[in-house]
């Protein structure tokens, strides 16, 4: 019984950890597009509206990060007991802590050490 | 005396026969994630060191001044290339072919070699141009930042070759299979980071 479920686990642990060429090739040509895109956009400047542009390049970047965990680094919910998932939220919860924390913090420090109109206006 | 006879009645019994046996390196694949996870927390914190010094020029060399976009693009391009040859790489160590696997992270390797003589010379001609880390935060953080992925870059390309001289020598023995599963790992990260950093800082660059 323990053979028969070691054997087991062996055997989907080798099929889902490594990938398949299919796996590879699907992964390699979404990230081409979704890496392309955002080069011929920024380098052609298609886009006139700066703040707009960026917003897609992120969003591109974020699709292709997914592409990429998937795809290529095989995560699933199941691998290793769930516990990369649980490690991998928890770092993603970190990472956005950590720089929407700084760039907000950071934004408004800098606001607000800059003489400003208004404060300016108010000064004797 | 007394202690011989306390033991006989109270014989501790710790299960140990319970503990069923634990592959070696059972474990490694899930350290070795934890590991990627908490270098993803320092590039978190030179990404936000760059977010927030990026835009001080002091004067200096803004990125629309320094960045070449297609050098840029053929470096992804490299990086990304180098991402599926490892990944051919490891489906022929499934399929026990030693040669191939070989063949495979040579050409990985030097995808990755490639990329980062483009970095360096990229890094020399941002110098000689007067744009050193010294001049400006924003070529401070920039430096930092695309170096450190540089340096993973770097002994990525280190531990690739110690291991195609594992192999060589020991053939795609279980330890070198578990090791070979490590570094495609690795490299596969660092493409990640690499996302991060031509979205954030060179096409961001470009359009602020």
């Amino acid at each position: 019984m323990s053979a028969h479920d070691h054997a087991d686990r062996d055997r989907t642990h080798g099929g889902a950890a490594h990938g398949s060429l299919r796996g590879y090739l699907i992964g390699f040509v979404l990230s081409v597009i979704l890496t392309a895109i955002p080069f011929w956009m920024v380098m052609t400047g298609a886009m006139d509206n700066k703040q707009a542009a960026a917003i897609i390049i992120m969003a591109f970047a974020v699709v292709q990060i997914v592409v990429h965990m998937v795809f290529f680094l095989h995560m699933n919910p199941a691998s290793e007991g769930g516990w990369s998932m649980l490690a991998l939220i928890f770092t993603v919860v970190l990472v956005v802590i950590v720089l929407s924390g700084s760039l907000w913090v950071m934004y408004h420090l800098n606001a607000n050490m800059m003489p400003g109109l208004h404060e300016m206006r108010e000064m004797p | 005396m007394a202690s011989s006879a306390i033991t006989a009645v109270a014989e501790p019994v710790f299960h140990l026969e319970e503990e069923h046996a634990h592959a070696e390196g059972g474990s490694t694949m899930l350290g070795f994630w934890l590991y990627l996870m908490s270098d993803c927390l320092i590039f978190a914190m030179l990404f936000a060191a760059y977010g927030v010094l990026g835009g001080n020029y002091a004067a200096g060399p803004a990125p629309k001044d320094l960045f070449d976009l297609g050098l840029v693009a053929v470096n992804t391009t490299m990086l990304l290339l180098s991402s599926i040859t490892y990944g051919f790489a490891m489906l022929t160590m499934d399929k026990g072919r030693v040669g191939a696997t070989q063949a495979w992270l040579a050409v990985t390797m030097l995808f990755g070699l490639a990329f980062l003589s483009i970095e360096l010379s990229e890094f020399a001609h941002m110098i000689q141009e007067g744009a050193t880390p010294q001049r400006s935060a924003f070529l401070s953080s920039f430096f930092t930042l695309v170096g450190t992925h540089g340096l993973h870059v770097t002994f990525g390309i280190v531990w690739m070759v110690t291991l195609m001289v594992q192999v060589a020598r020991h053939g795609l023995i279980e330890a070198n299979r578990r090791r070979l599963m490590c570094l495609s790992m690795f490299w596969h990260f660092l493409d990640v980071v690499w996302i991060g950093v031509f979205t954030f800082v060179y096409l961001m660059g470009m359009l602020r």
